[in-house]
């Protein structure tokens, strides 16, 4: 233990750890105690909606950081990860489900209101366990895990790389949205799962709740992103950054590709799984569209606006864009989509390192003299 | 330059790799055409021969990239190698260098070597690995051998094209190899660069096999070791450098047209 914990210690610089605890004691003392203890007529106060929109983001940061450790650095784009954060997020649905009970509108304490309706009269095997907490938790990480070292271990054996990849996982999460659509399926169909109640027994409706929520996610992306930082640090990460420069070489040194990249994109799954299990009680639902192609691409895009292989640029990218989202949808909701194609557009052209590629631009040319030849190098 | 010393050096093996009657072809092309080559351990051998002699086929076959259609080919008098996959055939101690420089760009030059370096290659070890002061000592020590000491924090990208030639057989290095394949180890070099390569290499044969690919005659006169020509996926000659100079065969293929 005692090298591990050094290791991680040394993961980040000390004026970094100062900056990521500074930023996670705003986050995750400061936000509830504007919502919480500041009166609501205050130009301080931080109003539920917030708290809760900025929940959602924490969970989309994760789910960001999960796609930036496979294409930021292994040099894998999956088109797809929406399929895993959706998994996570009905293996959380489904519990949230069980726990609803004679709550329900039929009144049924055993099966979920779809299921009366669709004249079904026990619960499908694949529903058993879910009303034990740790189980759906469980089930939120193995299920897109195992479904990601099957697609991958098939892909990276047969050394499918590149656009090819891209768009067989664009291919699963349509399947995926398909097969849930129906309602045989036994996941609600169209209108998937919603109408939760409680969470061990805490009432989802209550603001304290949702502010706890809030608090688990942020605390979830930190640790999340610990995780990644101490794969890419790792000599693991260097083999990656080494697979997505020169796949061959990496061969010829004797290292496994496929397993490297099998290992990457399954902790990637989990992590994306675990994502979705928190969304889902903050959001109250979930449903098939959360396995829509778009939604995947949309992901990409985070992490292409935030700056690939920083993972701090794919926190940021997915606060930028799910932030301008919500502030454009609010104001004039139909040009929003043509926002973010020519945002995607405008960032590939102008800024190919993002976000993050803008900052260090600027603070380059702050600290070296203008000189044109040298700002153009870069 | 880390010398490990030969396990048992009175039972290592006469021949280091013995290639015997092999053929590939293309679509009815014959890249090998029953070629047959013989390495003892230890030895420096410069292989030269014009545009499509079947030179980079001939190492294709031996690091495991192509399969003979027929003929042997034996590692240390026992081990086939057309049986085994590229990964194998690397950690048996067969590295390569390709034509182009492949050192991995966005890697610092340390880390470069340190993912060259023998080790455990399984995917956990790899996440929990930490470098032994032996192990950074042995990398410091290439770092040295190679000229690329000052340089070792930088990106491998930003080298000039040359250190990238010399990271990538440092690189070879590091892995310990009993042969290493250079496939044109100075194109692109400087003539003070391409001076201190011989350098090198004469150092780096002799604890290990060293196969040369190479155009540049000056280069493979001043590495002083046998010579292997090969025309048409064959052998031709093989000797001396003043020997195959001379041998009327030789010049008919590079002169006559």
């Amino acid at each position: 233990m005692g090298p591990l914990s050094s290791r991680l210690f040394a993961l980040e610089s000390h004026r970094n750890w100062q900056i990521s605890f500074s930023i996670g004691a705003i986050l995750i003392l400061l936000v509830p105690f504007l919502n919480l203890a500041v009166p609501s007529d205050s130009w301080l106060h931080i109003s539920d909606f917030w708290v809760n929109t900025l929940g959602k983001f924490l969970c989309f940061a994760m789910l960001a950081l999960a796609l930036d450790l496979i294409w930021g650095y292994a040099g894998i784009l999956s088109l797809g990860h929406g399929a895993f954060f959706g998994l996570g997020g009905y293996a959380m649905g489904m519990y949230l489900m069980r726990q609803i009970g004679d709550r329900s509108v039929y009144g049924n304490p055993e099966l979920p209101d779809f299921m009366v309706f669709l004249n079904w009269t026990e619960l499908p095997w694949f529903w058993q366990g879910f009303d034990m907490f740790w189980f759906a938790l469980l089930m939120a990480m193995l299920v897109p895990g195992a479904l990601a070292f099957v697609l991958g271990w098939l892909a990276f054996r047969s050394r499918i790389t590149g656009v090819y990849f891209s768009i067989i996982s664009q291919a699963m999460v349509f399947a995926m949205m398909l097969a849930f659509f129906r309602n045989e399926m036994g996941f609600g169909g169209n209108n998937g799962l919603t109408d939760f109640k409680d969470l061990l027994g805490f009432d989802l409706s209550e603001p304290e709740v949702r502010v706890a929520l809030y608090v688990i996610s942020a605390i979830m992306l930190g640790l999340v992103y610990l995780i990644c930082r101490f794969v890419t640090t790792s000599k693991l990460g260097n083999i990656l950054v080494a697979v997505r420069d020169a796949e061959t070489r990496v061969r010829f040194l004797g290292y496994s590709v496929a397993r490297a990249k099998l290992f990457v994109f399954t902790l990637s799954a989990i992590l994306a799984g675990i994502a979705g299990a928190l969304y889902v009680p903050q959001v109250g639902i979930i449903n098939p569209g959360e396995f829509s192609p778009a939604k995947s691409i949309e992901i990409a895009i985070w992490v292409a606006v935030g700056g690939r292989g920083t993972l701090y640029g794919a926190i940021a990218g997915a606060f930028a864009v799910n932030g301008a989202k919500s502030l454009l949808t609010g104001i004039a909701p139909e040009i929003w989509l043509f926002f973010l194609g020519a945002l995607f557009i405008l960032v590939t052209v102008f800024m190919p390192r993002g976000l993050v590629g803008l900052v260090r631009q600027w603070r380059e040319r702050r600290r070296t003299i203008p000189s044109p030849e040298t700002s153009h190098a870069r | 330059m880390p010398v490990e010393p030969r396990s048992t050096p009175d039972m290592s093996p006469k021949t280091l790799l013995y290639v015997s009657g092999v053929s590939v072809s293309f679509d009815g092309f014959k890249a090998l055409n029953s070629l047959s080559l013989i390495i003892e351990p230890g030895e420096m051998r410069a292989i030269i021969g014009p545009n499509g002699a079947g030179k980079t086929t001939m190492m294709d076959v031996i690091t495991g990239k192509t399969r003979p259609d027929e003929g042997e080919v034996l590692f240390d008098d026992a081990i086939d190698l057309t049986e085994l996959h590229e990964t194998e055939i690397a950690n048996l101690g067969i590295g390569r260098k390709f034509q182009k420089p492949t050192v991995f760009e966005s890697l610092s030059v340390f880390d470069n070597l340190r993912l060259a370096l023998k080790s455990d290659r399984r995917i956990f070890a790899t996440l929990f690995a930490r470098l032994t002061s032996e192990q950074r000592d042995r990398i410091h020590q290439t770092l040295e051998a190679i000229h690329l000491s000052a340089r070792q924090e930088e990106l491998a990208g930003a080298l000039s094209h040359g250190q990238k030639q010399w990271l990538e057989i440092g690189m070879l290095l590091m892995q310990n190899p009993q042969l290493m394949l250079l496939d044109e180890p100075v194109a692109g070099m400087t003539d003070a660069e391409t001076e201190q390569t011989v350098t090198l290499l004469k150092r780096i044969a002799g604890e290990r096999s060293v196969i040369v690919v190479e155009h540049d005659m000056a280069f493979v006169r001043n590495l002083d070791c046998r010579v292997t020509v090969l025309d048409e996926g064959q052998t031709i000659a093989e000797g001396s450098m003043d020997a195959v100079q001379s041998d009327p065969r030789v010049i008919e293929v590079y002169l006559g047209r």
